[in-house]
Order: structure tokens, then C-alpha cells, then sequence
């Protein structure tokens, strides 16, 4: 493959970045939003072109048709900055199966949302929100460093870009900066995610320090060896040996790999917003709902997903890591649904969905073993990861009709809205099915993958997690009813009727929609696994992930979904007083997960209470006082002597002669005696 | 020429002295301008003498020394250009009035 192609990929989202930041604002809305579809368009032409290619061209760059396997293939890999010989930061272009998938979903989530924005971002009155050049020059931005992410060839390139995407989250959620609770919330992403990224830098130094690279390559092929990708085997042995050798020194009764490997981990946590640091992504909603739609629900919030996975050869060297991720994976799953059980907010609803479904992925990834079905549960993640990424975001941009719709974020306010807005309607219910898991939309094939995966590692996590399925499908039909049935939509006072919104905000809900129906067939199997080997090597048809289900594990999840759409259908189709009723018995349970588990207290306490006052409040007083304190006491001292001897200089001529004479008296007097 | 070159360095050292003496104990601009020349030229006579004592056949210590009283020359017209500008300021040009030039 030409170096063209990709290249461009990377440079025209930059590149719109650049004319739309600062040539926006000499251009008309209109113009400014065609600029950016186009551009968007291009790209995700262009990612489909390389990623088909990539898949489908059965080059031998490529694949290994023999063995049956996929390789990965280094478009290019320029050094950018050389410290040493052995430090050199390198920056490329890696396409190998998750970079390929992972184009695919950026680039097309991403003109999705450029499209629906030229809807969103005005009123109905036809009116551009302002700053609309500004929004779109945000989304380049960000799609320019999501792309750079995926397709590093090197751990410092994916930090590099990590950084971006953080930034441009913060730009994004912080787009309406003049009310103080989105700049709140754009603070709170920004500072959340770093500090977890501070664990992921020491991660990173610890882990290059010992394998003495920086490259993904080298550092996952010690376990491909046996596997499949084509790797310099002198290298992988090299790695190994140095991974058996001086990564034996422990650190507080664990291996310097396994420290290494969980701190990278607590980047992807905080970028993932896993427990204890999924505390921002709730309040990001504040940003414009299709920046929830690309960033907090489709592409930057997997990044987390994609780096454990990215790095999963290395994460089965140490199961203690992989347990460590799959604990902390199903805690947040089942936390972040019992919470979005009884949000009123739609898109908190949506955001702890999302919070759910990521943990999802990291379960399955940490339940992956290469002995099981050949690796199932990396497969079922990043099948997930792709079918999540539509439907999820396909949820998020018909809450953004309905909020645009009604001006609310409140379904308080909503209720009986199926006859005002059919398309939207549909939509959301085909979404909603497609995350509740039900055959044949596309969340029931990849959920019913991980549960197997799940099910294979141990029974109790295969439970847990399908009872949190059970919770998934409940609280997205509870949503789906008290939007769209409950009661009459009252239109209210000064508004009009809501209605079904206009083209450029359809087209991408019905594609996404259409997409969501189908995600489901696409033979992940043989395109995405962890070690690059076809799952299905006699070929693959329209009906391969049908046969391949196991149905025992499909029966059940499909019978605990169905049970909990019916217990959301009974309690929420028509108003009635059984939620009431539910809410009366269980206060405390109904409280904590309406008040998220009190996280945000927790965390307030912790900071206000005890980091100000016992950490920074002392080194505060000693800034003032000591640092500070020094540097005034120079200052008064030199202050003070100099108006001491100022009366030296009395602006008379013939005292400084006096003074000049007995100086060169007294040295010279000095001279002579020195000299006899 | 049996004359010894103390008897011809005793008398600049007095008038060096002289000079300074004036430069310090008068306030008149102008008189503080002849000391600083007394001094030049009990130096200058100094050179002519070192040089004939010292290093008879030689000249430098007389070219020297006209080098010096061209350089004085000059310098005394800057000083008394200096002198007339501050008159004409102040109508006053005694050195113990003039003491606007400190902290």
C-alpha cells in the first residue's frame, strides 16, 4: 500500500483543523460546516479504502493465506525525536486488525456527527449556535487525534496523542463556556484523566526502561512467537529474556511488569472512566450531545479498551493483571447500570450506560486466554467496542433530537413523545434493542460473545455479568418508555409541538440505525482476534456468527433481557404508581444510586477536607512564608543597607575627591609597605 | 648637567601638590580648572625629566608630553564650555552650590 493513503487519513482532519480554527470565523456558518463534512467525508473514504484493503485485498503484506492469518504492517515509522541510540521517539503509521477496525468506527461515527451538527448546533428558528466555526474546527481536531491513537506504532506516539484527545475532550465539553457548570465539568474531565495519565507515564518509563523500546511490535511479540504475527524472533527472545531477567526485581511484593502493566491500565481506566475515576464522564455531558455521541460514548472513551488490548500480549504475561482488569471491569459494569436505573437526566442515563458497556469490554478482555477459543474475549471486545460505538452512538444523537426537540435533558418532561417524532422513535427503540441484546441486532451478538468468553474463565463473573445485561436491558426500556409512552405529552407553555428534525439530523440516525441492525453478521472472528489466526479459516458467510453462537449462553441472555424488558414494559408503559411504590420500599437502595453511590462527595471530601487542608494548606504557608520569605529578606536587607550609605553620594564634588584621595594615599601606602 | 634630578622633581612635586590643594579648598569653578592644570603640567614636567635622566637619546617621554598639553588644551575648553552653560543656568558657578547631581 502506497504511503498516500494513510498519510492523508492523519493530515486532512488536521488540516481542517487548522483552516476551520483559523479561518472560521472570515467564513459563513454554512460554509464553515460544509468544510468540515467534506473533509470528514474524504477521510472516512479514504479509512474505509485502507481498512478494506487492509482486510479484504489478501496481499501478502497483509495476510498470510496459507496460515491463515492477518499481520501487521507498518506504513511508515519516521524518527522525530533521537535522544540516543536506543531512545528514539518515532512517530507512524501501525494497520493491523484493531487499527483497522478502529478506523473504521472513528471515521464513521465522526462524519456522522459532523453531519447531524449542521442540524444540532442551530434553533428552530434557523439561527447558528455560536462559535459554530469554532466546533467544528474542535471536531478535526479531535478526530485527527483519535486517528493518531489508533494507528501509533509506539507507546510514547499513543501518549502523545492520548494527550490530544484529552484536550480536545476539554475543549469540546467546555464548548458553552459561559455557563459555569460546563466549564466545571470540562475542569473536571481534564483534571480526572490526567492524573490518572500520570500512572500511565510511569507506566510507560517503567515498562521501556526495562524492555528498552518504546515500539508495540517489539514489545508484544515475546508472545506472538508462537502465535502468528510475523515478528523479528531475535527481538521477541531478546524481550522475553529481559522480561524473565530484570523485571524480576519487585516492588512492594509485585514484579516490575506487573506494576507497569497496571499503572498503563489506570491510564485506560481514567480515559475509559472505569471505577474509582469514571467520575467524569457523567458531568462531560454538559458538552453539545453529539460531542457526547463521538467522544464520550463512541471513540475516546474506548481508548482505554484499545490500549489494554493493544498491549494484551504482554497482559497475559502477568494473569495478575488481566484478573486485576476484569474485577474492576465488573464492579463498574454493575455499579454504572444500578445508577442509570434511576437518572432522570437522558443523557447521565446514557453516560452510565456507557460507563457500563466500556466495563463490559475490559471484562471481556480481562477473561481473554489464549486457551479458550482461541482468545474469544479479545475478539468479543473489540466486536463490542465496534457495535457499541453505533448503537451507543446512535442513543446519544436521538437524545440530541430530543433535547433539541423539547430544550430539556429531563424525560420529566418528555413522556408520549412516539406520535411527535416517529423516526426518532424507531430509531431510539432499534438502539435500545441493539444494547439490550436482542437477537438479531447487533449488541446481542457481540454481549452473547463476551458472556462465553466470561463463562469460559469462571461461572461467578459469567452470573455478574449477565445479571448486568438483565439491569442494561432494563433501564433502556425504562428510558424508552418514560420518553416515548408513559402518559400525553403536554406540550408546554411557549413552545411548540415537538416535531421530527430536519434532514441533516435523520439521515445520520437512520444510517446509524440501519447499521445497528447488521453490525451484528459482520465475521469479527476472522477479522479481528488476538493473535492475528482466522477463527474460521473454511471461509466465512452472512450467517457464520449465528453458528458459531453458543446457545446455551445465547438462550440465556436472550430469556434475562426479555424478562427485563417486560419488567420495564409493566412498570413503565403507562403511568401507574409501581415505581412509586418500588421507590418507597427500597429508600436507601433508591438514594445511593440516585446520588451515583455518593462518589462525588467522596471525592469532594477527600480533596477539600484533607488533601487542602493537610497537604496544600502547610506547603501553601511554606511557599509564603519561607520560599517567599527568603527572597523578601533579600530585598528588605539590600533596601536597608542602601539608604544607609546613600549620604555618601552628597552631590559634592570636592568630597568625592577627598575621598578618591585618601583611596589612592591608602593604597599606595599599602603598596609601599608591601614592597619594603 | 652635574645637577642632580632631585632638584628638578621637588619643585612639581610642590606644584602637584599646590594643585590639589586648590582643586580641593576652592569653589570657584574656575580656579579648580587652573589647579587640574597645575597638576597636568607638574606631570608633564615630570616625563620631560624622567626622560632626560633616565633615557637620554630617547623621545617618548617628550612626545608624550606635548601629546598631554594638546589633550589639556582640549579639555579645558570642554571644561569651560562647561562652566559658561552652567553660569548662564545659574549665575553662580561655585562648586559647594552645586549639588543637585546625588541620590
Amino acid at each position: 500500500m502506497a504511503i498516500t493513503l494513510p498519510l492523508l487519513i492523519l493530515v486532512i482532519p488536521l488540516f481542517m483543523f487548522l483552516l476551520l480554527g483559523l479561518a472560521g470565523n472570515k467564513m459563513s456558518h454554512r460554509m464553515a460546516g460544509i468544510l468540515g463534512c467534506l473533509g470528514m467525508g474524504t477521510t472516512m473514504v479514504l479509512a474505509y479504502i485502507v481498512s478494506f484493503t487492509y482486510f479484504f485485498s489478501g496481499n501478502p503484506d497483509f495476510v498470510d493465506a496459507e496460515a491463515h492469518t492477518r499481520l501487521q504492517w507498518v506504513v511508515f515509522n519516521v524518527d522525530w525525536l533521537s535522544f540516543t541510540d536506543n531512545l528514539v521517539i518515532r512517530l507512524g503509521f501501525l494497520l493491523d486488525p484493531i487499527a483497522a477496525l478502529l478506523l473504521v468506527v472513528i471515521t464513521t461515527i465522526s462524519f456522522m456527527v459532523h453531519l447531524y451538527s449542521m442540524g444540532y448546533m442551530r434553533d428552530h428558528h434557523g439561527v447558528w449556535e455560536k462559535g459554530f466555526q469554532r466546533f467544528y474546527a474542535f471536531l478535526s481536531l479531535f478526530s485527527f487525534s483519535m486517528l493518531g491513537l489508533v494507528v501509533a506504532t509506539n507507546i510514547f506516539q499513543m501518549y502523545i496523542f492520548w494527550e490530544l484527545v484529552g484536550a480536545s475532550s476539554f475543549l469540546l465539553i467546555g464548548f458553552y463556556y459561559r455557563k459555569p457548570s460546563a466549564v466545571l465539568a470540562a475542569k473536571k474531565a481534564f483534571i480526572v484523566t490526567r492524573f490518572a495519565d500520570l500512572g500511565f507515564l510511569i507506566g510507560i518509563l517503567a515498562l521501556s526502561y526495562y524492555a528498552g523500546t518504546f515500539n508495540f511490535m517489539d514489545l508484544t511479540s515475546s508472545q506472538l512467537v508462537s502465535g502468528a504475527y510475523q515478528v523479528n524472533i531475535e527481538t521477541a527472545e531478546n524481550i522475553k529474556n529481559i522480561f524473565a531477567t530484570s523485571a524480576a526485581p519487585t516492588f512492594m511484593g509485585a514484579s516490575v511488569l506487573t506494576w507497569a502493566l497496571v499503572l498503563i491500565f489506570m491510564g485506560g481506566m481514567g480515559k475509559s472512566a472505569m471505577m474509582p475515576l469514571h467520575i467524569w464522564l457523567p458531568d462531560a455531558m454538559e458538552g453539545p450531545t453529539p460531542v457526547s455521541a463521538l467522544i464520550h460514548a463512541a471513540t475516546m472513551v474506548v481508548a482505554g479498551v484499545y490500549l489494554v488490548a493493544r498491549l494484551f500480549p504482554l497482559y497475559l504475561m502477568e494473569e495478575a493483571s488481566l484478573e486485576i482488569i476484569t474485577i474492576v471491569g465488573a464492579l463498574t459494569a454493575f455499579y454504572a447500570a444500578m445508577v442509570a436505573c434511576t437518572q432522570v437526566d437522558i443523557k447521565r442515563v446514557l453516560a452510565f450506560s456507557t460507563i457500563s458497556q466500556i466495563a463490559f469490554m475490559m471484562v471481556s478482555l480481562g477473561v481473554a486466554r489464549p486457551e479458550f477459543h482461541h482468545g474469544i474475549g479479545y475478539m468479543a471486545s473489540m466486536f463490542h467496542l465496534f457495535t457499541h460505538a453505533m448503537f451507543k452512538a446512535l442513543l446519544f444523537l436521538c437524545a440530541g433530537a430530543l433535547i433539541h426537540a423539547i430544550g430539556s435533558n429531563d424525560y420529566t418532561d418528555m413522556h408520549g413523545l412516539r406520535k411527535y417524532m416517529p423516526v426518532t422513535h424507531i430509531t431510539f427503540l432499534i438502539g435500545c434493542l441493539a444494547i439490550a441484546g436482542i437477537i438479531p441486532f447487533a449488541g446481542f451478538f457481540s454481549k452473547d460473545e463476551i458472556l462465553t468468553a466470561t463463562m469460559g474463565h469462571s461461572t461467578f463473573w459469567y452470573i455478574w455479568m449477565s445479571a448486568v445485561a438483565g439491569l442494561t436491558a432494563f433501564y433502556m426500556f425504562r428510558l424508552y418508555y418514560l420518553i416515548f409512552w408513559w402518559k400525553e405529552h403536554k406540550v408546554r407553555e411557549g413552545h411548540h409541538a415537538p416535531h421530527d428534525q430536519p434532514w441533516t439530523m435523520t439521515l445520520p440516525l437512520v444510517i446509524l440505525a440501519a447499521i445497528s441492525c447488521v453490525a451484528g453478521f459482520v465475521p469479527m472472528g476472522n477479522l479481528v482476534t488476538w493473535n492475528g489466526h482466522e477463527m474460521f479459516p473454511e471461509g466465512v458467510s452472512f450467517f457464520t456468527n449465528l453458528k458459531a453462537l453458543d446457545w446455551t449462553v445465547a438462550c440465556v441472555s436472550l430469556a434475562v433481557a426479555i424478562v427485563a424488558i417486560i419488567i420495564a414494559t409493566v412498570m413503565y408503559r403507562k403511568e401507574n404508581p409501581l415505581p412509586a411504590k418500588m421507590k418507597r420500599a427500597l429508600p436507601a437502595l433508591w438514594d445511593w444510586c440516585y446520588h451515583r453511590f455518593y462518589w462525588d462527595e467522596l471525592y469532594m471530601f477527600i480533596t477539600k477536607r484533607i488533601i487542602f487542608n493537610g497537604i496544600c494548606k502547610p506547603i501553601a504557608w511554606f511557599d509564603r512564608h519561607i520560599i517567599d520569605g527568603t527572597m523578601d529578606g533579600f530585598a528588605i536587607v539590600t533596601n536597608k543597607l542602601s539608604f544607609a550609605i546613600r549620604g555618601f553620594q552628597s552631590g559634592n564634588a570636592q568630597t568625592y575627591v577627598w575621598w578618591y584621595l585618601i583611596g589612592v594615599l591608602a593604597l599606595g601606602g599599602i603598596t609601599a609597605l608591601c614592597l619594603l | 648637567m652635574d645637577i642632580s634630578m632631585i632638584y628638578y622633581l621637588v619643585p612639581t612635586l610642590v606644584m602637584f601638590c599646590c594643585g590639589i590643594y586648590g582643586f580641593i579648598t576652592r569653589k570657584n569653578m574656575i580656579a579648580m580648572l587652573i589647579s587640574i592644570e597645575l597638576m597636568l603640567n607638574a606631570v608633564d614636567i615630570n616625563f620631560v625629566i624622567f626622560n632626560r635622566y633616565l633615557f637620554p637619546g630617547q623621545l617618548e617621554g617628550m612626545m608624550f608630553t606635548l601629546f598631554a598639553i594638546a589633550i589639556a588644551a582640549a579639555e579645558t575648553a570642554l571644561a569651560i564650555a562647561i562652566i559658561i552653560n552652567l553660569y548662564r543656568a545659574h549665575k553662580n558657578i561655585d562648586v559647594s552650590d552645586l549639588t543637585k547631581m546625588k541620590f
